[in-house]
């Protein structure tokens, strides 16, 4: 038979069907006529062909399994039988195509950002040799560099094929609606060579255009290029005003890229500095390609040699300082690295708890189905034909599972991003067009796999037991089927799959507690202050008028007086960087009198207003806070926070000592120690810290503080009209209220997110659990109904009848909830970097989590030992 | 040979009668198989025709609907090339079964 037969059969089963039909009717008849011939009378005849013959229907199913063409037609009958099998039980279809949907869909979801942040390659040519560079110094491994040292790393390495320097800024546009702030970047002349980026449109920057000689030029993201320009072509040679100075746009950037050192910057110009700059000021960032052949170590090694031959050769700038060398996707995404997992992993063991309960439910259907498959298996169905049967229902109900699942995963992850605060979110530009990527269909279509062979062998495997698969055993199927080995066989699987279920809800229960534990204590951390009716409100000052220190702290004194003399507002502080995930700037420093070490210290700098504590409602602890006289034409003076005392000045008081930056700079008296405010991110302690009077040493852009007497909230508005009224020119943004600030820092927004979405795993993982208990605690007793009748004719009472079910959950529950503690301990350890102030053999959380496990785990056996203690003795026996 | 035999053997069976016989319907060929054997081998005769259905997806035999003697329309098998080549060497892997048995019952 030719191919094109054989599909040509697939249109005519009926035609197939009935040749065969005729050929076996021929074969009978001519056995017949024979017989008759031989004697017989037909009655006779007949009988006897057909006893030769053998089973018609088998034989006849046979051949058709035989002519190939018919297979395909077999498997659309089995599709439509496993439809109606489904439609037949829409509870046991409905639970497990939510069970396995809801399992999918976190998984996939959750996989979705692992990829984004952590599989998928970043947008530049060959980006494994790519790495980030930055000079550590005292305070840790990762910080700037100043521009000459860029040049002398730059012009001495022999490790890499390019170096670059950037640098994330701020600029100040002219707009034809006035001046808006756009985010920008300035990088070296080759940055975007280095990462092998060539622009959509236009040029990129040539060599040489980075010098302050250089004619400015600007490129522009693909975004910016669709919003600010429509999209014009003809934007290539235009001037656009930055930071009050014309720059030529000479090109546009292709539109998946995204440098996330930089957050989303719309503007990217050349770095424009001079090499007249002090090598101290360190303010910029490095990437590099390796050369050939170099590896990690090598380059690292490299240019920790030429650091140290810089910090000799400059020790005032640059003693102390060393050089890092990491992977530039481990800086780019490294941060979310152990969320990610641990919510991967949380994700995953949702999926098996959804796995597991929908290979029970399949395992209960195909005990009752028993019945079934052996009439089925009587009529003819080989063992082959009832397998497949089983492998088809297990691949629809898989297909439809993952199907509901992706589509819920695909607004899942829309969701998700939506809740990722707008500022978040642009310093994650890679999880910008989050989808269903080949990637993420890919991991689907492995989940999807994965469930079908396990709900097809699943059934396969409980029915091989059973008589209808061993041809000799028919009658014993059809008579006493409903219990026996198989029942114990079920039981015994359905035990252990339900141990699993029970330890991996544990796992997800104690971690989910843990997490929450965390994101409560680092919200009760130790602030240092009182963040509630504290308003705050950034402001930058046009780089016109304001270019002397002396015009920037009148600028101060008035913006302190003028929103003092708002009604609400108690208090007013001005600070250079924001409490609270503010950054900052660091300088190097001596304390007068003590021998001069080879190494300097190195700590954070904070120019603060007088009243910038008393705002904060924080302590002070030894000597005076800044007064409105501490100013430039007074002596300059300094007050350190605790963790600064403690560092470095050890049982000693630091009132009254000295400490100047360098030899060139002025001596400044420690006339203050306050309690520690916590400047930096929620989770890391606070670090020692220098706050010097903002009035003697002032910057261009500057902070206010308000503390109201009423909403803060409402008096945002209020507050940056008045700094308006001030001077038109003066920007405010990021306006918010202290509150805001610290539960949208990324700290908080980190551990909040994954407490929840955690504990959202856990709550489902608790309630798939304890239905998958309640289902094989049900299932025993149905299968013990008879025993169960027996016991109490015999004089069993109710009460035994009980403890024989609660014990055999309990059992249960207690490997369970025993192993998922185990399991729960070594999980909580793996993510302990996820922790704040919990540890991760947690007591409290443990055993809380036992306890409200165990408990569901009695509510779920409660109902069938009810039922179990409730049956009629006399109904039972007779009802076999 | 017992009745549920291997399929093998019934292959061998179908292959040689049709080979002997030329073309025949699967009556015919039950009712050879039984006289050539001297109804020592007795075919269950439903499982006949999966096999048939079988060989003919292998190429090993072709059929036509046609008249038997008896004037009744029956479909009829043929040996094909393919056929003959796969009845050499299903003879040749019988007779070493065969000489395999012969020489394990004769060990002393």
């Amino acid at each position: 038979m030719s191919l094109a037969n054989r599909i040509a059969n697939l249109f005519r089963r009926s035609s197939v069907d009935r040749e065969i039909d005729r050929e076996l009717a021929a074969h009978i008849a001519m056995r017949i006529e024979d017989n008759v011939t031989a004697g017989m009378t037909p009655k006779e005849a007949r009988r006897d062909a057909l006893v030769r013959f053998g089973s018609r229907s088998a034989a006849k199913e046979r051949t058709a399994e035989a002519d190939a063409a018919l297979f395909a037609t077999g498997i659309w009958a089995d599709l439509r039988y496993a439809i109606r099998q489904l439609l037949r039980a829409p509870g046991f279809a409905c639970t497990a195509i939510v069970v396995l949907a809801l399992g999918i869909a976190a998984s996939v979801a959750i996989f979705a950002f692992v990829d984004a942040a952590l599989i998928k390659p970043l947008p530049y040519r060959d980006p494994g040799r790519l790495v980030a560079l930055f000079e550590s110094n005292p305070l840790g491994p990762r910080f700037h560099l100043s521009y000459l040292d860029y040049l002398d790393w730059k012009r001495i390495n022999s490790a890499f094929r390019s170096l670059d320097a950037y640098d994330d800024t701020e600029f100040m546009m002219d707009a034809t609606s006035g001046a808006q702030r756009a985010p920008g970047a300035s990088v070296s002349d080759g940055f975007f060579r280095t990462l092998g980026v060539a622009p959509a449109l236009g040029r990129s920057f040539r060599a040489g255009e980075d010098l302050p000689s250089a004619p400015r030029t600007v490129l522009l993201s693909y975004a910016a290029w669709q919003t600010r320009y429509g999209a014009r072509a003809d934007v290539l040679g235009q001037t656009v005003m930055l930071n009050g100075l014309p720059n030529t746009i000479i090109g546009v950037l292709p539109q998946g890229f995204h440098f996330a050192p930089v957050g989303s910057p719309e503007f990217w110009t050349t770095l424009h500095r001079s090499t007249s700059e002090d090598r101290g000021e360190h303010g910029l960032l490095a990437i590099a390609r390796l050369k050939d052949g170099i590896d990690l170590k090598t380059a690292s090694a490299n240019l920790s040699s030429i650091a140290e031959t810089l910090a000799k050769q400059y020790p005032d700038a640059d003693a102390g300082r060393g050089a890092t060398v990491v992977e530039l996707p481990e800086m780019i995404a490294g941060r979310f690295r152990p969320v990610l997992l641990v919510l991967l992993s949380g994700a995953a063991l949702l999926l098996l708890i959804a796995y597991v309960n929908v290979a029970s439910l399949l395992l209960v259907r195909s005990e009752n189905r028993r019945l079934e498959v052996t009439l089925r298996g009587a009529l003819g169905a080989t063992p082959g034909r009832l397998a497949r049967q089983f492998v088809t229902e297990g691949i629809l109900l898989a297909a439809l599972g993952c199907g509901i699942g992706l589509s819920a995963a695909s607004v899942a992850m829309k969701l998700l991003t939506k809740l990722i605060p707008t500022e978040m979110m642009s310093s994650m530009p890679y999880l910008q067009g989050l989808g269903l990527n080949t990637h993420v269909l890919l991991f689907s279509g492995l989940l999807t796999a994965g469930a079908t062979l396990l709900f097809s062998v699943v059934p396969l495997v409980a029915l091989a037991a059973s008589s209808p698969f061993q041809r000799p055993g028919l009658s014993a199927g059809l008579s006493a089927g409903q219990r026996g080995f198989a029942g114990t066989l079920w039981r015994r699987i359905g035990s252990n799959l339900v141990v699993i279920e029970l330890a991996t809800a544990m796992v997800l229960l104690v971690c989910a507690g843990l997490l929450g534990k965390s994101f409560y204590r680092l919200l009760h951390t130790e602030l240092g202050m009182q963040p509630d009716h504290l308003a705050v409100l950034r402001v930058d000052t046009p780089r016109t008028g304001y270019e002397k220190n002396e015009q920037l702290a009148n600028l101060a004194r008035t913006i302190i007086s003028r929103v003092e003399s708002l009604p609400g507002v108690q208090s007013v502080g001005l600070t250079h960087n924001l409490p609270v995930d503010g950054g900052g700037n660091s300088s190097t420093f001596k304390i007068v009198g003590r021998p001069p070490s080879p190494s300097p210290s190195e700590e954070v700098v904070r120019q603060v207003s007088p009243d910038y504590f008393r705002t904060l409602h924080s302590r002070l602890l030894r000597g005076r806070f800044f007064l409105p006289a501490d100013d430039a034409s007074h002596p300059q003076v300094v007050i350190v926070n605790e963790a600064m005392a403690r560092r470095h000045f050890p049982g000693e008081d630091p009132l009254g000592k000295r400490i100047m930056y360098d030899d060139s700079s002025p001596k400044m008296e420690v006339v203050g120690v306050v309690e520690d405010v916590k400047e930096g991110e929620l989770d890391h302690a606070t670090r020692p810290i220098l706050y010097v009077p903002y009035a003697q040493d002032p910057g261009p852009t500057l902070c206010v503080i308000a503390r109201t007497s009423q909403s803060e909230e409402s008096l945002l508005p209020v507050i940056a009209a008045a700094i308006h009224e001030i001077d038109p020119g003066l920007m405010t943004y990021d306006a918010e209220t202290m509150i805001d600030r610290i539960n949208s820092s990324q700290a908080a927004y980190l551990h909040r997110s994954s407490a929840w979405l955690v504990g959202g795993f856990a709550a489902l993982a608790l309630v798939l659990a304890v239905v998958g208990l309640y289902g094989v605690i049900s299932y025993s007793v149905s299968q013990r109904t008879r025993e169960i009748g027996v016991r109490m004719a015999l004089g069993a009472q109710q009460s035994s009848v009980y403890r024989m079910i609660l014990s055999e959950a309990g059992w249960l529950s207690g490997i369970g909830i025993a192993a998922g503690l185990l399991c729960s301990v070594a999980a909580a350890i793996l993510m302990r970097s996820l922790l704040f102030g919990t540890q991760a053999w947690d007591a409290a959380t443990l055993i809380a989590v036992a306890i409200l496990l165990a408990a569901a785990a009695m509510f779920a056996s409660y109902i069938p030992a009810r039922r179990a203690a409730s049956v009629n003795p006399v109904e039972a026996l007779r009802a076999e | 040979m017992a009745k549920n035999d291997l399929q093998g053997s019934l292959d061998l069976l179908i292959l040689k009668t049709l080979s002997q016989k030329g073309d025949l319907h699967g009556y015919g060929i039950v009712l050879h198989i039984q006289r050539a054997s001297e109804d020592l081998l007795s075919v269950e005769e439903g499982s006949l025709y999966p096999a048939l259905h079988r060989m003919e997806q292998s190429g090993w035999v072709t059929s036509q609907w046609a008249l038997s003697e008896t004037n009744r329309k029956a479909k009829f098998y043929k040996l094909t090339a393919a056929g003959r080549k796969q009845l050499k060497e299903a003879e040749e892997s019988f007779e070493q079964l065969v000489k395999g048995v012969r020489a394990m019952l004769r060990y002393a």
